[in-house]
């Protein structure tokens, strides 16, 4: 159980990379963009991966009406993400504290990790919800507007995760290294889980 | 299955006919197979990149154009001494000043020899200097911009040829006079040139990290015509090499009179020695009217200064410090080997070519062993220099460079060739023609310690039937060779721009990652820049009006502007608020009398018009920006000029 603890301890502090390295990262590239231009999603507010490519981004959105990319202080989640995702590191590792000195069983372990992967799929869908008002709430002055085949105007939603082809843009959504470390982490729990479950089993039996 | 078999020998004896027709190709002449590996060493593929940045000098164009090795292709022409319309060089109000001299503002310069900073004896690719040959100037181009940072002129020269080259370090960059002329300037009889007119060397230093130049001192040298120049290097840095022709010291009918004497010199100075002197207070501080103009990147405005002094040293008065080589026949070109011990002395009459030694000069000077002397100059004697002589290598020879395996490679005017020689053994390695009478060449690095010496190429004085003709007047012609085996390869033939005298080139790895995609709107000090659609004003100081005007995908702000009255000097001052990588801007309003504007991002210029007729009058994007770029335009309204029109401006909405 002592060794399961540490490594539930260390899967929670990997958390905490998301407060030096991005979560997520879109770029995105076309025939005179030949370096893209990206954004870096931190929990705390949208960076560009080069010095002016938010500023450029928005430049070539107005074009289609697209809204200018938030502002860290335009958005609640960047206040709240970093509570939550500091909150849900403190309390992984009191968890494994707890449990190296015994005073908590594994099932504390999966529990910690339920609670996590119900916050990240809230939080992914909040994400989906901006990217979608994002992508589809245009203005109705833009100087270019695309339908679909159907006469519906065309959304420039960005996708979740993977690839896309918006009009001349090639767009990528990928997590980066704050999200793989958050990924990494999970998993520790879970092996944290398995070990804690597989000693126990074995002091029963 | 007869069939098959007969027609598979068929097909052997097709297949075999080629490789023996292959064989006897490789063996044998030179064309078919060889012709198109000549075609893959010049062929660069779409999207990629050169191998080396070529700086051509524009002779009477008097800008600077960069090429791509070995494609031939142009890049761009950085404007330097010349008004450039393209861009607003030189009619905008910020360049204006970087064409300012002691005669005023001149539109047009002869701009001869760019040479590349030097760092240890290698090339750097800070910067590149190049002088003006007419008005005497040198300029300095910066190697992240690409743009001319700095524009000193020469005081007491005329005629400024052998310039711009710098030394080993790039602790001076040298200027000679080709036209010796009375110093100071003075009121006399042409007549009594001898004896009486003077020709300027000037070492100007140059700031090692803002390469700022001054002119440190002036030699002021007897009144020969000082033609080219190279510094001394490796065992030889401290020192520097004119050619002279005109030791006759003719004042008319040169082509005759200056071509008298069997001998002209080599001018030997050891510039360590008089920095030295001039360090400790020598010389003395003569009055002299020069500009000095510097842009600066941050306010993207040019200034001129007027100096008004120069120091000049009297060589005589530093004793060891200069000493006359004869040369023979009216030498040109002055090229150093990459180790600093051959001085080569292209004697442009003589059928021979002439290398002096560094270390023989040196003994004889330590050794007293004089021919004599000139006003005061001892002269030394031309055995006890000699290094060996190359025998009739062509008809001609101007200039020579070094690819650093221990060959040189001088052009041939008269004869039209370049001929490959042996440093040491003086032998004649290969010959080859060039398309015609060459001037100058250029090895990438070949000024240096250091020649990258897998390409040479020669810029030719004559066209003729190179290119399809374009009546009387074409581009001039270069060709580019392979030298990296024993024999050169000619590989390509391409045209240039004005009339390139000399050339320098470079590996491209340093350059092409300095090299700057935009200028930060946050670092712009213009005094007239609107960093923000909320800067935008016109402002009425009396008949002055200025527009502070922005630029930005895809319209200008503000874009209706009224008050303006005939008589009033209108200042556009152009602000592109892009941040992208090539996304500039273009400036253009009707009946200006001057060029347009090309802003590049983050930058700020200004263009003057003066509205002579009431009217309703469009300005545009000159530049084709966007997919809007049709619709980036404006009205400016001029009133009368007794007219009581109120000073407003709009941006997408009416003015009231």
């Amino acid at each position: 159980m002592k060794k399961a603890s540490i490594i539930m301890i260390i899967g929670s502090l990997l958390l905490l990379g998301l407060f030096k390295f991005p979560l997520w990262n879109i770029m995105l590239g076309a025939p005179q963009y030949p370096d893209p231009l990206g954004m870096n999603i931190y929990i705390d507010g949208i960076k560009g991966v080069s010095e002016f490519d938010l500023q450029n981004i928005d430049g070539l959105n107005h074009y289609i009406g697209m809204k200018t990319i938030p502002k860290a202080e335009e958005m609640w989640e960047f206040s709240m993400f970093p509570k939550v995702i500091f909150g849900m590191a403190m309390l992984g590792v009191i968890i494994g504290l707890l449990g190296y000195f015994d005073k908590v069983t594994y099932k504390y372990f999966i529990g910690w990790f339920v609670l996590m992967s119900i916050l990240g799929v809230l939080g992914m869908y909040d994400f989906n919800n901006w990217l979608a008002d994002y992508g589809g709430n245009l203005d109705p002055h833009a100087i270019i507007k695309v339908t679909n085949p159907d006469g519906t105007p065309m959304s420039y939603k960005p996708p979740l995760i993977g690839f896309k082809k918006l009009l001349n843009f090639d767009v990528t959504s990928l997590p980066h290294k704050g999200g793989y470390l958050m990924f990494v982490g999970m998993s520790l729990t879970l092996v944290a889980f398995w070990l804690g479950r597989k000693t126990s089993l074995k002091k029963i039996t | 299955m007869k069939n098959i078999i007969t027609s598979s020998i068929a097909m052997f004896v097709i297949l075999f006919g080629f490789t023996s027709c292959n064989n006897s190709s490789k063996s044998g002449s030179k064309s078919g197979a060889l012709a198109s590996n000549i075609a893959e060493k010049v062929y660069v593929a779409p999207g990629e990149y050169d191998s080396h940045y070529a700086f051509l000098s524009g002779g009477y164009s008097g800008n600077v154009t960069v090429y791509g090795l070995p494609s031939g292709r142009m890049f761009k022409e950085i404007p330097v001494f010349s008004q450039f319309p393209t861009s607003g060089y030189g009619y905008s109000e910020e360049t204006k000043p970087m064409l300012n001299t002691s005669h005023g503002f001149i539109p047009w310069g002869d701009a001869h020899h760019p040479d590349i900073s030097q760092s240890k004896g290698e090339l750097d690719g800070r910067w590149v200097f190049i002088n003006e040959n007419n008005t005497p100037r040198i300029a300095r181009i910066s190697l992240t911009t690409f743009e001319t940072e700095e524009i000193i002129e020469v005081p007491n020269s005329a005629g400024n040829h052998s310039s711009s080259f710098v030394t080993e370090n790039t602790e001076y960059v040298v200027a000679g006079t080709r036209f010796s002329v009375p110093i100071p300037q003075r009121d006399m009889p042409i007549k009594d040139y001898k004896g009486n007119f003077q020709g300027a060397l000037s070492f100007i230093s140059v700031a090692p990290e803002t390469g700022n130049m001054d002119i440190k001192f002036q030699v002021l040298m007897p009144g020969f015509n000082y033609d080219l120049s190279h510094p001394g290097r490796g065992k030889s840095h401290g020192w520097f090499f004119f050619t002279t022709y005109n030791t006759e010291e003719a004042s008319t009918l040169l082509e005759v009179n200056a071509s008298q004497n069997d001998k002209d010199f080599i001018a030997a100075i050891n510039w360590k020695k008089i920095e030295e002197y001039v360090n400790n207070g020598g010389g003395k501080m003569m009055p002299a009217n020069y500009a000095h103009n510097v842009y600066d990147e941050h306010t993207h405005t040019a200034t001129s200064t007027m100096k008004k002094e120069v120091r000049v040293v009297n060589p005589i008065e530093v004793p060891g410090a200069v000493y006359f080589i004869p040369t023979p026949k009216s030498p040109h070109g002055c090229d150093v080997d990459p180790s600093g011990e051959y001085i080569v002395g292209n004697g442009k009459l003589s059928a021979n070519l002439t290398v002096h030694s560094f270390t023989k000069m040196l003994d004889a000077i330590e050794n007293k062993k004089f021919a004599g002397e000139a006003y005061g100059i001892p002269i030394l004697n031309f055995e006890d220099v000699l290094a060996g002589v190359v025998e009739q290598p062509g008809l001609g020879p101007l200039h020579t460079e070094f690819d650093g395996k221990g060959n040189a490679y001088t052009t041939f005017f008269i004869s039209s060739e370049v001929v490959k020689w042996k440093l040491g053994t003086w032998e004649v390695i290969d010959r080859k023609p060039t398309y015609y009478s060459v001037g100058h060449l250029t090895i990438p690095g070949g000024n240096s310690g250091k020649p990258q010496g897998k390409y040479m190429f020669a810029m030719n004085k004559i066209t003729k039937d190179r290119y399809l003709p374009t009546g009387p007047e074409m581009e001039h012609s270069a060709q580019l060779y392979d030298i990296s085996g024993d024999k050169m390869e000619l590989l390509l033939d391409f045209p240039t721009h004005g009339e390139p005298h000399y050339a320098a080139a470079m590996e491209a790895s340093i350059i092409k990652e300095q090299s700057q995609k935009i200028y930060k709107l946050a670092d712009n000090k213009h005094p007239y820049a609107a960093k923000s659609d909320a800067d935008t004003k016109v402002v009425r100081e009396g008949k002055d009006v200025h527009i502070y005007l922005t630029t930005i995908r895809s319209h200008f702000s503000p874009d209706n502007i009224e008050g303006v009255k005939v008589g009033d000097k209108v200042f556009f001052h152009v602000t592109n608020l892009e941040q992208d990588f090539d996304v500039p801007h273009g400036f253009a309003v009707i009946g200006q009398n001057n060029s347009e504007l090309l802003v590049m991002p983050g930058q700020t210029k200004t263009s003057v018009w003066e509205p002579k007729q009431v009217g309703v009058w469009p300005f545009y994007c000159t530049d084709f920006c966007s997919a809007l770029h049709q619709e980036m335009q404006g009205y400016i309204r001029v009133s009368a000029a007794d007219s009581d029109t109120s000073i407003k401006w709009s941006l997408g909405e009416d003015i009231e």
